[in-house]
Parts: structure tokens; sequence; C-alpha cells
């Protein structure tokens, strides 16, 4: 049985001035109604010099703190390609959600993070990219996605498949339609239904688009996220193409106090999904229950 | 390590002592059982006492203490008022010094909380020396010596104590006293390994956890769990009274009248059922079966992954707790056992 490696109580040294729990002031630069119940929150911090040094990978997140509500884990919508700001796409849900969208711009909200591993962007690089998306699981792709496209050099073909229940349900639609133009990346977008009858796109369930796009496995990192079902549905489709289970990257959402290892609640088998997740491998998920 | 031997009949000028060192603190009697808490006369210390109701981890990490207050304009200001109390606890067994050197792992690991931090500093520990009864499995979990964690640790010899100086702190806790300790004699180390030897054999309860994780890796589908499930009634007490667990729950409260609110945290419990319920109404642990699971799996598989050992350290308290009698080492046993779980 080893022993605890590190010196006991005295040894822990109490930093306040790095107070892992202390949000920084931000303002909400604007509100972009994207879609009923999940708009996008532009938000800058309050002090220049962390507007200046905070940076970020894609598939971090955050912990927004609303004054008086309390304090949640929101992914980063932005490419850290992007600075000054950071894009926050939030779904009216619960308690500090609700209380958010009371808010209006140069409100004040706290922000502390980022926290998580974020994707792998270094072992990415080189590599094709098919982004997999469904519903709400846009909200964390599309830093990836701004983050390949902005250093496009970097990356082979990219390719995105993303799935809504409508169009009005689509995030950030007008911008993923405009990118159907661009000949540097694959862009398939489908709804299950179109009651307008307005959609110029794919009409379908998600895992159709896979019969769309032409994949290398060996050279390809698929990342996914989305509702459980599009969990299964595509790593049906995707280990159906000979994906190893190591290139498969999964963004994972769990219930946060704390983003930083200690409150507990996102403990999956033997890791936080704060800290050593939120993206995790194929093959980590197999080995941690309860995962998907 | 400094050892030194106190006399017994100096130990009540000893605490009068300590008095100068911080507020004194240790396990008193409260009803049938016992609780730590200040002490208003140094005759209230139940040195020969079992276990306390609660760990000393409620000095540490309170049931519910306030990490912030939110004030417009201010933004959100730590409340740190009461972390600089100096008290002296008195009295620690060696069990609950090794939960709070299990907790100084998750507190001050890659992220420093500074609250529990400030505390554990401010926070003298005196551990003392027990003698195990029908609950207890310390030895069984490593955790029944303790060779780190605390500023004093006295070991009972009949007439006198063995004193280990663990800290700087402790060694000026001696100095204090202008005399009181005395050198350590051959008779004093043969009574030592003969009490020592002794307590080892006074163990009832045994679990084997070497291999245990791959055992709880391998047992993950028993028709345990469920029939745990059913008997468990989600109340949360074994995480309450467990010197290691550390899970918490966080949430903002406003102050009428003035528009500002304080930023709480609690303590929480993996057996709540909306301990892993996110936003939008996805509970990866709905059923309490995958609860009751999930707390065992946690210290004696998770835990060692992530740390090293399991964070249990045999105390007892759970079993004694528990209103449906789940007693973590009969599910050791069960798990153990050959021609069971797996097939049930």
């Amino acid at each position: 049985m080893p022993q605890l490696a590190e010196a006991p109580g005295p040894a822990l040294r109490p930093n306040w001035s790095i107070n892992p729990y202390q949000p920084a002031l931000a303002h909400i630069v604007r509100v972009h109604r994207m879609v009923p119940n999940n708009h996008l929150f532009t938000l800058r911090f309050a002090d220049r010099h962390q507007v200046e040094t905070f940076r970020h990978a894609p598939g971090q997140f955050v912990m927004l703190s609303v004054p008086a509500a309390g304090e949640a884990p929101i992914s980063i919508s932005s490419s850290p390609t992007r600075p000054q700001v950071l894009e926050l796409c939030v779904r009216r849900v619960g308690r500090v959600t609700n209380a958010l969208y009371r808010l209006r711009s140069s409100d004040v909200v706290g922000l502390r993070g980022p926290y998580g591993n974020g994707f792998p962007v270094d072992r990415l690089a080189g590599n094709d990219l098919l982004l997999v998306a469904g519903g709400l699981g846009m909200a964390p792709l599309r830093s990836l996605l701004w983050y390949a496209l902005d250093l496009r050099e970097r990356f082979q073909a990219i390719t995105l498949l993303y799935g809504a229940r409508t169009p009005a349900d689509m995030l950030f639609r007008d911008e993923l339609v405009s990118l159907a133009d661009r000949p540097d990346i694959n862009c398939l977008l489908t709804v299950d239904r179109d009651p307008q009858g307005d959609w110029t796109q794919h009409v379908g369930l998600l895992p159709a688009l896979f019969d769309h796009v032409e994949v290398d496995p060996a050279r390809t990192f698929a990342a996914v996220c989305g509702p459980p079902v599009v969990f299964r549905l595509a790593l049906e489709r995707l280990l159906a193409l000979g994906f190893s289970k190591d290139r498969i990257l999964m963004s994972l959402e769990r219930r946060m106090k704390c983003g930083i290892g200690m409150c507990g609640h996102c403990s999956v088998g033997y890791k936080y999904t704060c800290l050593h997740g939120p993206i995790f491998t194929y093959w980590d998920a197999i080995n941690l229950p309860e995962l998907v | 390590m400094k050892t030194l031997i106190l006399p017994k009949e100096h130990l009540d000028f000893f605490g009068s002592v300590l008095q100068q060192f911080g507020e004194l603190h240790g396990p008193v009697a409260h009803g049938e059982q016992f609780v730590f808490r200040r002490l208003n006369r140094w005759s209230e210390i139940r040195l020969d006492y079992t276990r306390t109701i609660l760990p000393p981890k409620k000095y540490f990490l309170p049931p519910r203490e306030r990490l912030f207050r939110y004030r417009r304009g201010a933004g959100w200001v730590p409340e740190t008022a009461d972390l600089e109390r100096r008290i002296v606890l008195f009295g620690v067994h060696a069990c609950d010094i090794y939960g709070l050197n299990i907790l100084d792992q998750v507190f001050g690991g890659r992220y420093c909380d500074p609250y529990f931090a400030t505390r554990r500093r401010h926070i003298a520990v005196i551990g003392v020396d027990c003698t195990p009864d029908e609950h207890c499995f310390c030895r069984s979990m490593r955790a029944d010596f303790v060779s780190q964690g605390f500023d004093l640790f006295l070991q009972d010899l009949g007439d006198r104590y063995l004193t280990f100086v663990g800290t700087a702190l402790g060694d000026d806790m001696v100095l204090a006293t202008q005399g009181l300790f005395g050198d350590v004699t051959p008779v004093d180390i043969e009574e030592y390994k003969r009490r020592s030897a002794e307590r080892r054999g006074a163990f009832r309860l045994e679990a084997e956890i070497r291999d245990l994780p791959e055992i709880f890796e391998m047992e993950y589908q028993s028709g345990l769990w469920e029939e745990l499930g059913e008997r468990c009634l989600g109340c949360g007490a074994c995480s309450m009274v467990c010197p290691t667990c550390y899970c918490y729950d966080v949430a903002d409260e406003v102050e009428l009248g003035s528009g500002d609110s304080a930023r709480t945290r609690t303590w929480d419990s993996c057996l709540f059922v909306d301990h892993a319920l996110v936003a939008g109404g996805e509970n990866f642990r709905a059923s309490r079966a995958s609860r009751v699971k999930f707390r065992f799996y946690h210290k004696q598989r998770g835990f060692v992954a992530q740390y090293g050992r399991p964070s249990c350290v045999g105390c007892g308290r759970c079993i004694e707790a528990c209103p449906a009698g789940i007693d973590i080492i009969a599910v050791i046993a069960r798990l153990r056992e050959v021609d069971h779980a797996a097939t049930c």
C-alpha cells in the first residue's frame, strides 16, 4: 500500500491571490437570440489584463456565475483564435441560466477558468477532422470548428455533420449554412423535420449523413458531442467505419459545483469530468462506467 | 521523529498549557456517544472514547460555510473571517488523522482550496492512540498508525504517554511546559512494542484490500448492488459521518433587502438522488442501486486510481450510522466470496 506521497496539512499553502473559487467580473457585451432558450452570450472580462491574458483550448469550459443565482459549468463556444471576448451558448434550463436570461448588455457576471483538458489540438494537427454534433452538442464543437478553420493549414480535410430537430432549433444556423459555400470544409447539416418547408439542406436523422461522407479512419480524428442517443448512434457508425477507439473524442457534460476536482459531482468511474475531461476518448469511455 | 515521555499525572497541566495555543477542543460524552467540541473544563475530555459521531473533518470542511459574499460593484468577496481561529484539537485517533491527510490530497492537489488549507494551518492536531472495538477495521485500511498530519501523538503506556513530536508547533507545545516531558527509556520502548502487538491482535474485523479494485471492476454487474439498492434509504448518513467524504454542494442565497447574496457550500452525498443530475434532466445515477454502488466503487476503486489508496480509513462510522444496516465489511466479504457475486 503506497503511503500518501506529499507532506500533510501544515504543508498546504493557502494562497488567497489564486483562490480557485474566485469569480472574476465580466460584462455581457452582446446577447444573440440564436434559438429560443438557446442564446449566445458574448462576454468580456472587466479587467483589461485578464482580457489580454485569458487563453483557452477548444473544448474547455468556464464556471459562469450569475449574481444571486449561482454558478454553472458552460463550455466555451468561441475559438481561442478569436480572443478578447468569450462566447457562451447557454441553454435556459435551470436557476442560473434563467437568471442569466434576465440580464442585458453591460450587466455583470462572474467567470473562472478555463477548466478541463480541451481537445488535444496538437495531436489533431496534420489529420483529417470529422466533427459530429447533435442538438446542443454544437456548442463545444464550434470552438474546435473555428480553431481548425482559422488555422486551416494545420489540418487536412475537415468535415462537419450536424443535426437538429428543426431548422429553428439549429444552433449557429446562419453561420453554418454559409460554410456550405466554403471549398475547404465539407459541412453537412440535417434536420429531423422541416415544418416550414424552407430548409435547403438535408432532412433526416443525423446518422444518415454518414452515407454522404468518405473518411479515412487511419488519418482522421472524430469529435462527437450531443445527447446520449447521438453518442450511441454516432459511435456505432464510427466503429463500423473502422475508427480506432483512440481516435474518437467525446465531449461530455456532468453536474459540477467546483470545476477543479473537489466537489465530487462530475465523477465518472475513477475520473473527474472537470479535470480529466470533458474530452474523453471512446477508449476512456469504455473503461469508465456510466460515462455515456 | 522526536519522541518523549509525558507522565499521565501531568496531563491536566499540559492541557492548561495548551490553551495558549488556541481554543481547546476534544472528545466529550454526548448521551451514549461522543462528539468533538470545545472543552469548557479539561475534565470533560474523554480520552477513552471509541469514535465521535462526526469526524474532525467538520473543523476543516464545516457542514456549511460561506465562501463569498456578492456585493454590487465589489463583486464576489471571499469570506475569511472565521478561518484563522486557532484551535487545539486534542485526542484525535490515528484513523481520523489519516482521514485528514487524505483530505489534504484532495484539497491541496493541482488546485489548493484556501478555505480548507487556512483552517488546516490554524488548527493543531494532537493524536491519541485507541483500542479497536467491534466496528473498527482501520488496520485493514492501513490507517491504524499514522506518521504525519499531527503536531503531537500520544501513545498510552499505562501511567505515561509516549509522545511523538510531528511538527515545530508540536515541539513548541512541549517546550511551553518547561520540563513536563522526559526522555524515552528502553523500558518505554519495550512497553510500546508490547502494547502495539497486543492492539494488533485486538481487531475483530478484517477486509483484504489488495486487488479489491480489480474485484470491484469484475463485479460491476453483480446482483449485490441491486440488493443493496433495495435496502439503502438514500439518507446519506454514511457520507456525513465519513472522515474522507468530501463532496459538497454550492448554492447562492439572496439576502433580503440589500440585494447582496452569499455563496455557501454544504456537505453533499452521492447517495442523494440529484448528485449526478445535470441541467436538462439527465440523471446519470438515477437508481438507488447505482448510487450505492458508486459510493463503494469511488472509495475502493476510483480513489485508488487517482490517489494510490482507498478513501476509507476503517473508522467504522458508516457501519454504526447506517439505518439499513449496510456494512462495508460485509459488502467486501460478499464480493470476495467464491461462487457468489458474479452468479447472483
